[in-house]
């Protein structure tokens, strides 16, 4: 089937907007007679309030509302997705360094701010666990004493929290004889790995308007990834049904998973109430860093082979860090968890992880979803067996892969893809075959990744009297081109010019549900669902057609905004005219895709999965320990690129990304403080850090669940990028490195330790060494 | 710590987009807020807020400025240029264009920062190499595209053949 919109890299429909300054954010926005937020955060980790004296905050001119968690009696005032562990201000006690205390709006900034030096507060510092292990210590101050409840996900009904402890929730999967299997390997390799905590570092931080009518319900403007899973948050807190309240969604500037489920609206949404007026709380960057992150881990795996290669076994424990909130991170913990086998065939298999309370910035989802730690510690040990077969590590993952149609857990979606193939083009794109220069050596590793379920997404699309389209959909554009691809998909189907489709932005009141634009799920479900209600647009076109024309409607089909055959040709606005007796009325096709509960070890079996395969190509100064990554190839199985263009801004940019976490990126604490929450201290990538070459390719068979076989992409290409990147390390150097980032002093004091043990004969190439 | 407010105001006049502004501002005022807030130039963006990012780039007299800590005092008397002003007859200018045609765009929050600073890089070396580009570009971070699309957009235009490919 020839396609005229789909598969070309049509300009994003956004672009002229956004290159000309007309792109309008949450920031731009302003809403008449609106006030202006600031919050007073905690400057501990863990301290209890003993006094908080907000009275001559009251008293300034220009204030509107001074709040405290006092104030908060009318509704109920705590949330979270997983665990209504949240207050939307502390209760008591501070929990991190930016934990919300106060919250102030007014006739402005500046004014707000002042009113903030105001507030007197005293506190009593607790004693704060500022990592893992200080966490998990027998004994270990609890972060949260009571046991909070359950929030509103039906996959997350299990949680298992340990009483006494901090751990929030348990995840726990077991298949075959996972012990047996280890014990009878010849080859097992074992090791711990950590993976820092990260910050999204969208551009534009996150924000809310919100605005109470006179009626009782509220209207946001919210810089956020799920409308409808806030929506759910505030109907609940608020004791409002869903109707009344709106939630709107203008242009995000960048999310990454750090705008996913409610983070500023419920304050943003109290404020406006005690002030009488609609009120806008703006972070700023800073507040961004104590809003969410990613979850630090620390994972040891075990992996075991028979001696021809073949993987037997797979045991992983992992902790993660997940901050002092839980947010959504037992969801995190156990998807991310589940695929640590990743594309590779293992028949016993243990795997347990903690999500771990600490006196941090709560962790939430940040692309990749929990799978980016397990992966780091999975695929270098890949590398480290490969070794030890001495076996080419290409190779031996092809061995293991995955075949197309195999089980990847019983109950769950078998592949749906050519595993092999993404391999072999990685291989290719690499240049694999050859040897690397001298000086340079190359590393890979891959990954699969289910996408969330069970799911649903909605869409309605309206054929207009005049032959337009609108497409109405839930999905948030935030940089990835989702709404190009929407409009491309419904220009697709009905056989009309891409300039004729408008798709409408995010709006709880007036676009339909969709679960959220996360988990690189939007052009699978969202992109099916606007393929099925244009379908269903098009069936209503064909049968008036028909009726028209006497002739049966398999003889008839859309082409160029016209119903044609028979010899016949007859444009959308004469088929509405005549259909409705008039100019007017519009025909309305519903799409909805909703793949529910099954069997699966999560509950739901995923609707596509994620294939990423990445190879990097490395140079290193040892003088100084930097590493130089001079070439990267990507290759993800996306079933069919709707848009190539934007496939391939969205794997470049996740690439660059993942290259921030390997090579630099840390949120450092000391004293239980955030000692690089800006951009002067923490540092993310630059154009400067762009390698020499750098290579996006796309598998695409069309076997994916989406729309004309597509499946997601967008987290994939970073996950390998770190495993690939340390693995292209020790094949250089002989180091085998297990702590992120793989900054230069990090390097350098592993090739210090090296020639130091080298000196006193022990160590050589193919030790591991790291440092702690 | 109380910060005094500082009650008075100075007129500055400035040539904005070409068109020359008039306007009382507060000694501490920030070019970036006087932009966004009373001249209703929406485009500069507030994203770091410390000189790092570059989303606030705007050009005063043809030179990058990080309108987020540049008073607007600074600017009485000179000729800033913001994202607004690049296309002010419709049609696009040739660096607009390329962002469009190589896909360097995605979510647009660093956009507008980039074409300026891209702008004040081909004014300063009409044919910059990739790497000139990318050590231009050190000050416009970008979290989306990964530059590689932003740098081709920009060797695109530098190309002494001319513009907009």
């Amino acid at each position: 089937m020839s396609r005229r919109v789909v598969g070309r890299s049509v300009r994003r429909t956004d672009a002229l907007e956004k290159v000309t300054g007309r792109a309008r954010y949450l920031s731009d926005l302003e809403v008449p007679g609106m006030a202006h937020a600031r919050l007073l955060r905690s400057p501990h980790p863990h301290a209890r309030i003993v006094r908080l004296d907000v009275a001559r905050a009251r008293t300034l001119p220009g204030v509107h509302a001074v709040l405290t968690a006092a104030d908060l009696t009318w509704c109920e005032p705590f949330y979270g997705p997983a665990l209504r562990d949240r207050p939307i201000l502390a209760t008591g006690v501070v929990r991190y360094e930016g934990d919300p205390v106060v919250a102030v709006a007014a006739v402005d900034e500046a004014t707000a701010a002042e009113a903030l030096d105001l507030v007197e507060v005293d506190y009593e510092e607790l004693p704060a666990v500022m990592t893992l292990e200080a966490a998990l210590a027998p004994g270990a101050p609890l972060v949260h004493q009571a046991e909070p409840l359950a929030g509103h996900f039906s996959d997350l009904a299990s949680l298992r929290a340990r009483p006494g402890t901090n751990i929030c929730h348990q995840f726990d999967y077991e298949r075959g004889q996972p012990a047996a299997a280890l014990a009878a390997a010849a080859v097992t390799v074992e090791d711990s790995y950590a993976f820092p905590r990260i910050q999204h570092y969208s551009m534009e931080p996150h924000g809310a308007i919100a605005a109470w009518d006179a009626e009782g319900g509220l209207t946001l403007w919210a810089s956020t990834q799920n409308p409808f899973s806030v929506r759910a948050e505030l109907a609940a807190m608020f004791g409002l049904p869903a109707s009344r309240i709106r939630i709107i969604v203008p242009l995000l500037g960048g999310g990454f998973g750090g705008k996913t489920y409610a983070k500023l609206e419920p304050l943003a949404a109290v404020l406006a109430r005690a002030a009488g007026r609609p009120v806008r709380l703006l972070a700023s960057v800073e507040d961004a860093f104590r809003t969410v992150r990613r979850c630090g881990a620390r994972v040891r795996a075990r992996l075991g082979f028979d001696r021809d290669g073949a993987l037997l076994a797979v045991e992983c424990h992992a902790d993660f860090d997940v901050g002092a909130y839980a947010d959504i991170a037992p969801r995190v913990i156990q998807k991310g968890t589940y695929t640590a086998t990743g594309p590779y065939r293992v028949p016993h298999v243990r795997l347990h992880s903690n999500a771990v309370y600490t006196n941090t910035t709560p962790g939430g989802a940040f692309r990749g979803f929990g799978v980016p730690q397990i992966v780091w510690a999975v695929e270098s040990l890949m590398d480290v067996a490969a070794e030890r077969l001495g076996r080419d590590p290409v190779d031996l993952r092809r061995q293991n892969l995955l075949a197309h149609g195999e089980e990847y857990a019983p109950g769950d979606t078998p592949v749906d893809g050519k595993l092999e193939e993404s391999l072999a083009r990685l291989a290719e794109a690499l240049r694999w075959a050859q040897a690397p220069a001298p000086g340079r050596a190359r590393g890979v590793a891959a990954m699969m990744k289910a996408s969330v379920a069970p799911s649903v997404s909605e869409a309605i699309v309206r054929l207009h009297a005049d032959g337009s389209v609108s497409v109405l959909v839930s999905t948030v554009e935030m940089g990835q081109g989702a709404r190009t691809v929407m409009a491309q998909i419904a220009a697709e189907v009905l056989a009309v010019p891409l300039q004729r489709v408008s798709v409408a932005a995010p709006d709880t009141s007036v676009t339909p549900y969709d679960q959220t634009t996360s988990s690189s799920r939007s052009t699978t479900m969202v992109g099916r669902a606007v393929q099925e209600a244009a379908e269903d647009v098009l069936g209503q076109l064909l049968r008036i057609a028909a009726g028209r024309l006497g002739a049966p409607v398999a003889q008839l089909r859309a082409e160029e905004a016209a119903i044609v055959g028979g010899g016949a040709r007859l444009p959308y606005p004469e088929l509405l005219d005549h259909h409705f007796g008039m100019r007017g009325g519009e025909l309305i096709g519903r799409g909805v895709v909703a793949p529910g509960r099954t069997a699966a070890p999560l509950g739901g079996s995923t609707p596509f999965w994620e294939v990423a395969m990445g190879g990097a190509e490395i140079s290193l100064d040892e003088e100084t320990g930097a590493i130089s990554v001079e070439a990267y190839a990507s290759v993800s199985d996306v079933g069919c690129c709707i848009n190539p263009q934007q496939c391939e801004a969205q794997d470049e940019g996740a690439v660059m990304q993942g290259l921030g976490h390997t090579l630099f990126e840390e949120m450092v604490y000391a004293d239980g403080q955030l000692l690089n929450g800006d951009l002067v201290g923490y540092r993310v990538p630059r154009a400067e850090d762009l390698p020499a070459r750098l290579e996006s390719r796309f598998v695409e068979n069309g076997d994916g669940a989406g729309p004309f076989g597509a499946k997601g992409l967008g987290e994939g290409g970073l996950v390998p990028v770190s495993p690939a990147v340390a693995n292209a390390l020790a094949r250089l150097t002989g180091l085998r490195l297990r702590e992120l980032p793989l900054t230069p002093e990090r390097v350098w004091r592993a090739l210090r330790q090296r020639r130091a043990g080298a000196a006193g004969g022990g160590l050589h190439r193919g030790s591991e060494v790291t440092d702690v | 710590m109380h910060v005094i407010p500082i009650q008075s105001s100075s007129r500055i006049r400035i040539t904005v987009n070409g068109h020359p502004v008039e306007l009382d501002v507060r000694p501490e005022a920030l070019l970036l807020d006087v932009l966004r807030e009373r001249l209703q130039l929406k485009g500069a963006k507030r994203s770091c807020d410390m000189q790092v990012c570059g989303a606030c780039t705007v050009l005063v007299d043809g030179e990058p400025v990080s309108a987020c800590t540049f008073l607007a005092l600074e600017a009485d008397g000179r000729e800033v240029l913001t994202v607004e002003g690049l296309a002010p007859e419709g049609a696009l200018d040739p660096l607009q264009e390329a962002f469009i045609a190589h896909g360097a765009v995605q979510c647009g929050f660093c956009t507008s920062g980039m074409l300026l600073t891209a702008r004040a890089l081909l004014a300063e070396d009409p044919a910059p190499t990739a790497e000139r580009v990318a050590q231009y570009l050190r000050g416009s971070l970008c979290r989306c595209t990964g530059y590689r699309k932003i740098v081709e957009a920009v060797l695109a235009c530098g190309r002494p053949a001319g513009a907009g490919r």
